[in-house]
């Protein structure tokens, strides 16, 4: 169904209401395989939302929405299905605090992938690896700093093997030091051809790594283009939220 | 020994020991009552919500007393002669059932929703997701408050002597009877629950102080 060339994530005129607040007015937009995607905005301005929409956590109210080759708009998906292709990273890590490094990496493996053991710890140690932390595996998260967590936090996404991966503002509770090393290894992913979303606040960031980068202004993608864009912005609400020093 | 005989002093401790054993079908068969209520009160489903809510309600509203004598004499009307053990085994199941669902309940619901999601993110089921990530986090909650119902749960069991239970208070009960000694005999009792509950209460304050400390 998907030809290697077809989006992974195609937003088509995505409608999302929270009551009577209309947070999506109809969001246009497609990611391709082995792209990278920076959703930047205000607060309020529905990039979070649209972010939570791709993995099912919100179900939108009009439009269509395709991901991985699932249609999320047309009633029945099987969530959990889609969550084994689509990955997602927190703010807030959430990790599970009673489980060692190794074990929040290896549940999901486990239990959804009915992995063994031995080859779960393996691929434990090869993504543990990728993020820099092999010699905390046997740690638990309290003991661990901020910047540790989310780079757990990715490794235990990345060890479903999955398509896509949605970074939810990852980098928002680190200070600036450690904001770097989580960055360097979205970095590291983006180079090795991981297809991404994510929202920024990283302007920075967001120009060097993404292929593309979405403005999104009250509910809507204002202006999009690739990360040269932040330098000339075409809309004045890109301008001044650049210029805002954000 | 404080004008007791070695027989009456022995014949307290054998009714104490009718209370640990009372305290302890109380605390098993509340155990058991109680994990399925606090699931149903920390329910998604309304119908789940209202049916264990009730329960939690009516013993709630029901002096202890009162119930050991409504199971008690329930039983008989139903046509069943059973020992008063067993009464006050159901009644202090229902008791401490109610309660411990309640505690629970809040054990479950002090986990922070982000964990439910960040299960659900991971492609785990709803029950993957409870018996991996909420229950293992919500036992350890539940440890300090659990310890300290279970004072509660020995002390309460001194009810059973409206039924004619056999424990420490009606032990305590048929030795004033035969000596006359009101308040050597009860202060006797007194001392012997105090020496059950008290390292219960030490133990709890304690896992309550490891608790805080992580």
């Amino acid at each position: 169904m998907t030809s290697p060339a077809a989006p992974l994530v195609r937003f088509k005129n995505v409608e999302k209401n929270f009551g009577a607040l209309q947070v999506l007015k109809g969001i246009t937009l497609d990611v391709a395989p082995g792209q990278v995607v920076a959703l930047i905005g205000r607060s309020g301005s529905g990039k979070s939302t649209a972010l939570r929409c791709v993995n099912g956590l919100e179900m939108i109210n009009g439009g269509e929405l395709e991901v991985c080759g699932r249609k999320l708009h047309a009633g029945k998906v099987d969530l959990l299905e889609l969550r084994k292709d689509v990955g997602i990273v927190f703010q807030s890590y959430n990790l599970f605090p009673h489980l060692t490094v190794e074990e929040n990496i290896t549940l999901a493996p486990r239990k959804v992938r009915r992995i063994g053991k031995a080859e779960a710890r393996d691929i434990a140690a090869e993504v543990l690896e990728e993020v820099g932390l092999s010699e905390k595996a046997q740690a638990y998260p309290e003991q661990l700093s901020g910047g540790q967590q989310q780079r757990v936090a990715i490794a235990r996404s990345l060890a479903m093997r999955p398509k896509l991966i949605l970074f939810d503002e990852v980098t928002s509770a680190l200070d600036p030091e450690l904001t770097g090393e989580v960055l360097k290894v979205i970095e590291r992913l983006a180079r090795e051809g991981m297809t991404m979303m994510l929202v920024t606040h990283e302007m920075a960031f967001a120009r060097s790594v993404a292929n593309t980068v979405v403005f999104m202004h009250q509910g809507r993608v204002w202006e999009t283009g690739p990360g040269a864009m932040l330098a000339n912005p075409v809309t004045d609400e890109l301008r001044q939220f650049v210029g805002s020093g954000l | 020994m404080l004008g007791l005989t070695i027989e009456q002093i022995a014949y307290l401790f054998r009714g104490a020991g009718w209370t640990i054993v009372l305290s302890l079908l109380g605390f098993v068969g509340g155990t058991l009552l109680g994990l399925p209520v606090a699931l149903g009160r920390a329910s998604k489903s309304r119908l789940l919500r209202f049916a264990s809510g009730v329960l939690v309600q009516l013993v709630q509203g029901i002096p202890l007393p009162v119930i050991m004598f409504v199971v008690y004499f329930g039983i008989s009307i139903a046509g069943f002669d059973v020992p008063a053990l067993v009464a006050a085994g159901v009644a202090m199941t229902l008791y401490s059932g109610a309660y411990l669902g309640e505690i629970w309940k809040g054990c479950i619901l002090a986990v922070p929703r982000t964990q439910w999601e960040a299960g659900e993110c991971l492609a785990l089921t709803k029950t993957q997701r409870f018996i991996f990530v909420i229950l293992p986090q919500a036992l350890r909650i539940a440890v300090p408050p659990t310890v300290g119902f279970l004072v509660q749960i020995v002390k309460n069991t001194s009810y059973s002597v409206v039924i004619n239970f056999f424990d420490l208070t009606y032990s305590a009960k048929v030795i004033n009877n035969a000596t006359y000694k009101p308040f050597t005999v009860f202060t006797i009792a007194a001392l012997i629950y105090f020496a059950i509950c008290f390292p219960m209460s030490l133990l709890a304050s304690r896992f309550d102080r490891r608790l805080h400390r992580s």
